[in-house]
């Protein structure tokens, strides 16, 4: 079925385009397919029993070699002799034994887990409504705050540059459905287009940002024009190439890019003209205003200004999913076949959606050029792109206010465990895990409609699909 | 239509009169979806050509890519539903209208900005999804998910949908597939409220009852041909159609039973 369906439903060998097996799509189940009741019940206690005693069997010859011998160097330093430690082993294959039997008892008497209720659906839409209100008057008032340090605001920029690239992609993964691996292309591409535009041409920010959001478009089109009739994981292997591809290009074209050096002063933004030199000094913001001349002035204005660019990131979104092109963008997700027998230019609409979800990657790059005044091919690598999708895809696709909480929880969060160090990773990954298990469709998964006659109820993320 | 050493669709030529409903029944691999998908566009013709006497004059659909054609004004519904699951009832029916409503919007930047000319588009966007969402007795169900909807709602939803792109002609494939008797009922009375709406229709459908009262002319096709071509009667009649499709009278009103025995 999926075959069939991969190609915009034309099949090559005589096929219908859709089939009329009634097994739908695996977009259609809802997404992780759900575990069925388990084999037949046979008595807890000594299935408990048995389950266990093969868990500590497997740890038992998992834990000989790795931890039950060990290598010494001999005493007088002639040779190594092997010393056994059998009572931790035992101590540990124990500690496995009796986990997976408190496990399973307890599995097996916890009740049946209740199924999500359209309640709580509708639960979680009040929740939703009165905590966006409050993520954005913390946003704003968070210069002001009486705690807040140079760090803090530092790490707010950071924050909401991923925000903003996050609802970039929303547009091309949450609403179109389109699963873009080499988002950061364009992020580089913004953020190369301003420095070279700046330092060469010596453009003013505000001239150099729109430039850069078109550049970024202008990548997006022509990276979607080759994709256009894939779908699923061969789009996203593309993708990931064409990432990969712009940041080589950046690495090697050492005559305009500078190679592995990058590129280094980068001019900083002026607010209107007056620059924010830390000196103060006649035409300074410090000096127009008449106040004490501090690094912060810089800090907080460029916090402000990826908050205003995350805004219109969000705005932009927002008026669009309500407009026939975002209705086509979710149609298209939903099913592409339908939106052709419909008469939408599925070209169209899926090119639109790369250039307006690049255009927001290409701003984000700009200001990450100018607040870094140092950018090179280092910063653009796939782990980036990466990040971006997982924080799409742990918010909700397509939910605004879940792409925000998963980039405060994942930037935010990362930064707030860095005294773990090494077990950082650990604590990141074991937090994603429980995520997709509890709410394995993102944060936020119910989808509000665009429209309604009356009111406004939330679609249960069942029904919903996520793109193929 | 040849699909490699395939003819699936091979010399089959008829007309569907304007204002007409016309069917297409033959039996399961005779080649009457191909046969929509080649009028749709999913398809193109190996040979042949295909005419559309539509608003804008004759029309070869052969040489129009599929979107286009849905503009040209052919509408389809699919055999197995295709609905915008997660969107709900009055959504996919806005989705339908994509095309006048996308060129109110001045390619976007107008509706984004909330221009008044984009407004009266939409409200005579929504005036019509309201039309047909009372003619499918769906309009209380306007904000539900279309996934949520029963399955005799879903169906009656697709040609809401296919209607709200405003066709001249409407495919219909299978519409009576997995509905009750009195269901069916009902979507008779409503492919004969969207003829009369000025909406020619092509039929296809297994349900002979469904067939026979509606249907002005009857297309006959087996293994890829046209094996009849008449109105319901004439083609009832024809012993090719008897032989290859609707069986012998004593079959169909006296069915062998299907499980026998003596316990």
């Amino acid at each position: 079925m999926s075959t069939a369906n991969s190609r915009f439903g034309v099949p090559h060998e005589g096929g219908v385009p859709h089939s009329d097996d009634g097994v739908p799509d695996p977009g259609e189940m809802g997404g992780i397919p759900r575990v069925g009741p388990g084999p037949a019940p046979r008595p807890p206690l000594t299935h408990a029993l048995r389950d266990a005693l093969l868990a500590a069997l497997v740890a038992a010859g998992l834990f000989i070699p790795l931890v039950g011998l060990r290598t010494d160097v001999g005493p007088g330093g002639g040779g190594l002799m092997i010393r056994t430690r059998w009572g931790d082993v035992a101590i540990l294959v124990g500690i496995v034994f009796a986990a997976r039997l408190l496990l399973n008892l307890w599995s097996n008497f916890r009740p049946a887990p209740a199924p999500r209720s359209a309640q709580r659906t509708a639960l979680m839409g009040r929740v939703g409504t009165a905590v966006a209100p409050a993520l954005l008057a913390l946003a704003i008032a968070l210069p002001f705050l009486p705690g807040t340090t140079r760090y803090g605001l530092d790490l707010g920029i950071l924050v909401l540059t991923y925000v903003m690239l996050g609802w970039g992609l929303n547009i091309v993964v949450g609403l179109a459905g389109l699963l873009d691996l080499g988002y950061v292309a364009f992020y580089a591409v913004g953020a190369y287009s301003y420095a070279l535009l700046s330092t060469t041409f010596d453009l003013s920010f505000w001239i150099c940002l729109p430039l850069a959001g078109i550049l970024a478009a202008f990548w997006g089109v022509l990276l979607g024009f080759p994709v256009l009739r894939l779908r699923g994981d061969y789009l996203a292997i593309v993708t990931l190439a064409f990432g990969e591809i712009i940041r080589v290009v950046l690495l090697n074209w050492v005559s305009l890019t500078g190679g592995p050096n990058g590129i280094s002063g980068i001019p900083r933004p002026t607010f209107f003209g007056l620059s924010f030199s830390a000196g103060g000094g006649p035409g300074s913001f410090a000096d127009f205003f008449g106040l004490e001349p501090s690094p912060t002035h810089r800090v907080v204005f460029l916090y402000y200004l990826i908050l205003g660019l995350a805004l219109l990131t969000n705005w932009v979104t927002l008026r669009l999913r309500r407009q026939p092109l975002g209705r086509a963008w979710e149609a298209l997700r939903e099913d592409e076949i339908a939106c052709r027998a419909l008469g939408i230019n599925v070209t169209n609409t899926k090119l639109s959606a790369f250039a307006i979800g690049a255009m927001f990657g290409g701003f984000a790059g700009a200001f990450f050029a100018t607040r870094q005044a140092f950018i090179s091919p280092e910063s653009f690598t796939f782990i980036e792109s990466a990040i971006i999708l997982a924080i799409v895809v742990l918010g909700g696709l397509g939910s605004q206010l879940g792409v925000a909480i998963a980039a405060l929880v994942m930037i935010g969060g990362f930064e707030a465990f860095r005294d773990l160090e090494e077990y950082r990773m650990l604590v990141f990954g074991g937090a994603m895990v429980a995520i997709m298990v509890w709410r394995p469709r993102g944060l936020v998964s119910s989808r509000t409609p665009s429209v309604s006659l009356g009111a406004r109820k939330a679609i249960s993320a069942e029904l919903v699909g996520q793109g193929r | 239509m040849r699909f490699g050493g395939l003819t699936a669709v091979d010399h089959v030529s008829f007309t569907a009169h304007a204002g007409d409903i016309t069917a297409v029944i033959g039996p399961n691999g005779a080649g009457k979806t191909t046969v929509f998908n080649l009028i749709t566009g999913f398809y193109t013709p190996s040979s042949g050509e295909l005419l559309l006497h539509g608003r804008s004059g004759h029309r070869p659909l052969h040489r129009t890519p599929g979107h286009r054609i849905a503009q040209e004004g052919v509408a389809r519904t699919f055999q197995n539903i295709r609905l915008f699951a997660g969107m709900t009832v009055l959504e996919n029916l806005l989705v339908a209208q994509h095309n006048q409503l996308q060129k109110a919007t001045f390619f976007g930047v107008g509706a984004v900005l909330g221009l008044g000319g984009y407004r009266a588009a939409e409200r005579e966007a929504m005036k019509r999804a309201k039309h047909w969402l009372e003619a499918t007795r769906l309009l209380d169900r306007a904000d539900d998910a279309a996934g949520s909807l029963p399955y005799g709602a879903q169906r009656r939803l697709e040609i809401a949908r296919a209607m709200c792109t405003d066709p001249v002609l409407l495919c219909l494939d299978e519409p009576a597939a997995g509905l009750n008797p009195r269901e069916s009922e009902e979507l008779s009375e409503l492919i004969r409220l969207i003829r009369a709406s000025g909406c020619s229709i092509l039929l296809i459908e297994h349900d002979m009852g469904v067939v026979m009262k509606i249907s002005d002319r009857v297309v006959v096709l087996d293994h890829g041909k046209k094996i009849a071509d008449g109105t319901a009667a004439e083609v009832r009649a024809d012993e090719k159609v008897i032989a290859a499709y609707l069986g012998t009278g004593d079959e169909g009103e006296h069915p062998s039973p299907v499980v026998e025995g003596a316990v």
